[in-house]
């Protein structure tokens, strides 16, 4: 940042004293600010900061949600369709989005007033200014109606946001005496001022008949009203031709007033004049205007009506000069809407940035701009363009939500350049309480070919389980992030628990592993083992003997187990079926002879004792083997 | 199968657990409230909904009035099964490790908590998530990530029964197969069958998948047919299992591409069976024998799902075998439609009851069709 826009807002942390130092610490959305002092004894208080309360609003959580749908639908439109459909398309995605806005201030109105103190009361003038900004960029931007169809458009959203009228209206035409209301003559100027003829006829007529004697003025009035012209896009008549048909009516009510005709009737002498487009009679009903945008709308329709969108910001800047007070500052609000009268999307953008509290606003309106391919991409200080800044921040917010992160991860997809890191730097943080939302984050991982924090999930959750002892959970686990370590090390707690208590725990799960049984050789090892302990307990001798005979030779046993199964391996060779088939015990003899050697070495080292040692060892064997006694060797039968 | 019927709800919670209440079986009433339980939420809730279906038969459109909020509860932890115990209480099993039974009182639309076993899926030093409940008044049985089952008894204090170490893995699911014997699913795609009668602290029977074991994550028995089974799990594998028959299940169907997370049979119109899943779709299969022609002769039709027979039903009279158990399009029609609008966020939970349907999404959005063709 070069230079700084607006002064930075400073925040009291209430629960902090007076005079103590504070040392802080940024998190990903938030700060945690703790006190210190220089001089025991310190204080244990850490207070943590959060920039962005909007979206632990139960209301506004809807607005996340529903335009997080309206976005993933925005981002699958097709490339090549043509212009003039997408047009359409994205007129109508802006008006989705803000039917969301105004379903959110809807609702929040409805709890104002069950509980008028309610908190989120800030947030209606919020959403209103925001549909404000983004309806008027919807028209100027996005449909980006040219001369004629823009005033019609303008009217619109003037008409929209200005909501009393029809209010006072209701009150007006529900009394007794319609015409003899005190806000009568308020409703009628204001259905002029809004361009709404039709509605401001029906309400002349009711004072029209109270006063018989006028009547020829009422209905002069009446006519002029009627026969003022109104651009019509669909039609066949061209710019043109409307603007010298407007002129002409334009001098005939003006004529009307050289003439005196309404002299008599001091209402609607006004309202002649407010025809004619006079700005001093505008000036006069700055209450009911009541802004600046409804005095620059309704002075482009009484003087202007073909104003081009490049004349716009002229008027726009007269007018607010003329409306507010020499001395009052413009609000934010008010240099926003210059700013898009003038065209400045980027300045809209900016500004909207600094007013408002949360990204939201200005990261969809940003990526609807960009769909439209109305943001020249440069670049910015920090890499990205800015569409893809904004949307990052935002989706950062969402983030440190407890729950809210999930929608954030689509946003993140959306974003080619950096969304793929910050997405695997933050899914890491989302702390995994029960199994079922693990799954979710490691179906969010694979998805995306996060092949280190699938490793990693899955590894704290193996670990946990294991902490637990809850070895088949932990198994399943290092097989989802098919782990062959970790599977490694839950082998060898099933074989040391194997070797402490003489029995396998958890058969349910070895006896049914299927072919996950070879994510490692420990845990081959160990299903193969229990196997042959099944199948020695079946008396199944011969294949119990293969079995072993295939562990010894595939040499996947653990050192620590080799005595194992040598012990297990002698009552094998005494059995009949075994020492009378074929190749089978010699070979199993020789194994091990070997497995014998081999671990007495290990054991031992190599020396002369050791050989002794092994002599007689096998001697044993093989006197056992041929069904001799302990005397010696004789002739083996055969 | 017309969208419009189906509008979505915000709700500023994601939904873990939906259920309709149930409908007497007399009268002909659609059911008109439903229990829903959130997830993930620092403070999480119960809430009851209505739809306002009361005795209005001939109800114009399927959309007209979304669901009301009627009232709500905290809850402790996240709910991670729900389950309608009477026309009045729930019960509620949470991340906590925690059992509730939660009353609704419907004079003045308050939830009261009517009975609590807290802590009751544990390791030694910490709280284990109570994953599962299936309840058949008044007796209750609960699964959890403990690998434990437990059963209780509504209106007792304690429990009736504990199963330790039922499963050295996560027990995901747990439903009744008959009146005394259960069938639990767990994280190393076993389907295990316990004996309640029995004493033993081992399943009776134990059947699982060929090839991969993958975690299961739902199953569901056939209202009628109580040797009919299906489960859902990681992959999002539709398998229907014949538990009187072999070890494995008898038809595997390709459903989803995520993890499914329930699977329900329709109550009185079992030829209609619903999924949900992670992958953010709900389908509906649909499966007839009424022709006798082969399935290609009967004139295009849409979406038949790829499926794999693991055997061929074992001789007998086809007409009684389930076509469920067939999984060949060639004996029967097997037909599926998405029911939701496409891109929402994972559907976590669905119900069926008459003609309607509920469902709830981690978009923070609950889905209600009342139109279901069934």
């Amino acid at each position: 940042m070069e230079e700084l826009d607006v002064e930075p807002a400073i925040t009291n942390i209430p629960a902090a004293s007076d005079g103590k130092h504070l040392g802080f610490a940024w998190g990903p959305g938030d700060i945690l600010a703790y006190e210190t002092l220089y001089m025991a004894p310190g204080c244990s208080f850490i207070h943590e900061v959060r920039k962005d309360e909007d979206i632990y609003s139960p209301i506004l959580r809807k607005l996340f949600n529903e335009s997080h749908h309206i976005f993933v639908g925005l981002q699958t439109i097709r490339e090549d369709l043509p212009s003039k459909n997408k047009k359409t398309q994205f007129v109508s995605i802006s008006k989705n989005y803000r039917s969301v806005i105004r379903a959110c201030m809807e609702e929040l109105q409805q709890v104002l007033q069950k509980w008028p103190r309610n908190m989120e009361i800030r947030y209606v003038s919020i959403l209103l200014a925001i549909e404000l900004i983004w309806n008027l960029c919807e028209v100027l931007f996005i449909d980006a109606a040219p001369a004629g169809p823009l005033l019609l458009h303008l009217l619109d959203w003037v008409r929209l946001h200005k909501g009393d009228v029809d209010e006072k209206a209701r009150e007006v035409l529900q009394s007794e005496s319609p015409a003899e209301h005190h806000d009568y003559w308020d409703v009628v100027v204001s259905y002029v001022l809004q361009g709404r003829f039709e509605e401001a006829r029906q309400m002349l007529v009711k004072q029209a008949t109270l006063q018989p004697a006028a009547r020829n003025m009422y209905k002069l009035m009446d006519t002029l009203l009627s026969k003022m012209p109104f651009y019509n896009p669909g039609g066949t008549q061209t710019l043109t031709e409307f603007d010298v048909k407007w002129r002409h009516w334009h001098e005939e009510v003006d004529r009307c007033l050289q003439d005196n005709s309404f002299a008599s009737n001091q209402h609607l002498e006004i309202i002649c004049k407010i025809l004619v487009g006079d700005e001093d009679t505008l000036l006069e009903h700055k209450e009911l205007l009541s802004t600046w945008y409804h005095f620059l709308v309704t002075r482009l329709l009484f003087c202007h009506p073909t104003v081009k969108p490049t004349e716009l910001h002229y008027y726009a800047q007269s007018c607010m000069t003329m409306f507010l007070d020499l001395r009052s500052v413009p609000e934010p609000l008010d240099s926003i809407l210059l700013a898009a009268f003038e065209f400045d999307i980027h300045q809209v953008i900016k500004d909207c940035s600094i007013a408002l509290n949360n990204w939201w606003f200005v990261a969809h309106l940003t990526d609807l701009l960009d769909h439209c391919k109305l943001l020249q991409s440069h670049n910015l200080h920090f890499g990205s363009n800015l569409r893809e800044f904004l949307l990052l921040e935002y989706a950062s917010g969402l983030f440190t939500h407890h729950s809210l992160w999930q929608l954030a991860v689509d946003y993140f997809d959306n974003c080619p350049e950096f969304g793929h890191v910050y997405l695997e730097l933050q899914i890491e943080r989302v702390p995994l309480d029960t199994e079922r939302k693990a799954l979710k984050v490691l179906r969010i991982c694979e998805q995306r070919q996060m092949s280190e924090q699938v490793r990693s999930i899955c590894k704290i959750m193996a670990m946990r389980a294991l902490r637990n002892n809850r070895l088949g959970s932990a198994l399943s686990w290092s097989i989802r992030a098919k782990d062959a370590a970790f599977a490694t090390l839950i082998s060898e707690r099933f074989l040391q628990d194997y070797c402490a208590r003489g029995t396998f725990s958890d058969l349910d799960l070895i006896d049914n592993l299927g072919p996950a049984m070879l994510l490692s050789d420990r845990l081959t090892f160990l299903v193969k083992y229990r196997e042959f302990h099944k199948l020695y307990e079946e008396n199944r001798f011969s294949e119990a003997a293969k079995l072993l005979l295939s562990l010894i030779t595939a040499k996947i046993a653990p050192r620590s187990f080799w005595m194992t199964l040598l012990t297990d391996a002698l009552p094998l060779l005494e059995q009949k079926e075994v020492s009378h088939s074929a190749h089978c015990p010699y070979l199993l003899l020789y194994h091990l002879t070997c497995l014998v050697y081999g671990f007495i070495v290990f054991c031992y080292g190599s020396s002369c004792k050791v050989d002794q040692l092994l002599t007689s060892l096998i001697k044993e064997s093989v006197c056992r083997f041929a069904g001799l006694g302990p005397e010696g060797l004789g002739t083996p039968k055969v | 199968m017309c969208e419009k019927c189906v509008n979505a709800k915000y709700v500023s919670q994601k939904i873990s657990k939906t259920r309709w209440r149930p409908v007497s079986h007399s009268s002909l009433q659609q059911p008109d409230i439903f229990a829903t339980g959130s997830w993930d939420n620092e403070d999480n809730k119960i809430s009851f909904w209505s739809i306002g279906n009361h005795g209005s038969s001939g109800m114009d459109e399927g959309f007209e009035g979304d669901p009301q909020l009627l009232c709500e509860h905290k809850h402790d932890g996240d709910v991670l099964d729900l389950q309608f115990l009477d026309q009045d209480r729930i019960v509620t099993t949470s991340s906590t490790g925690a059992v509730t039974i939660f009353r609704h009182h419907q004079n003045s639309q308050t939830i009261s908590v009517s009975q609590r076993w807290p802590r009751v899926h544990r390791y030694p030093c910490d709280n284990a998530p109570c994953t599962g409940v299936v309840c058949s008044s008044p007796e209750i049985v609960t699964v959890g990530e403990d690998g434990k089952i437990i059963v209780f008894r509504a209106d007792q204090e304690g429990v009736i029964r504990v199963i330790e170490n039922a499963d050295s893995s996560t027990i995901h699911a747990v439903t009744y197969l008959r009146t005394t014997e259960i069938l639990t699913v767990n994280s190393i795609g076993q389907l295990k069958l316990w004996d309640l009668r029995q004493q033993s602290n081992s399943p009776s029977q134990i059947l699982s998948l060929s090839g991969d074991r993958l975690p299961l994550h739902c199953v569901d028995r056939h209202p009628n047919q109580q040797h009919i089974v299906a489960t859902g799990g990681q992959d999002g594998m539709l398998c229907v299992w014949d538990v009187r028959q072999g070890s494995t299940p008898f038809s595997l169907m390709e459903a989803h591409s995520a993890e499914m997370w329930e699977v329900h049979f329709h109550p009185t119109n079992p030829d209609h069976l619903f999924t949900c899943s992670e992958d953010g779709s709900l389908l509906h299969w649909e499966t007839s024998t009424h022709s006798d022609m082969p399935s290609f002769l009967q004139g295009g039709r849409n979406n038949s799902m790829i499926s794999r027979s693991a055997m061929a039903p074992a001789g007998g009279n086809q007409s009684l075998i389930s076509t469920w158990l067939s999984g060949d399009s060639s004996k029967g029609r097997l037909e599926t439609t998405h029911m939701l609008p496409s891109q929402t966020l994972s559907v976590n939970s669905l119900d069926v009851l008459g003609q309607c349907l509920v469902c709830g999404t981690d978009g923070e959005a609950i889905f209600v069709n009342r139109q279901v063709p069934v």
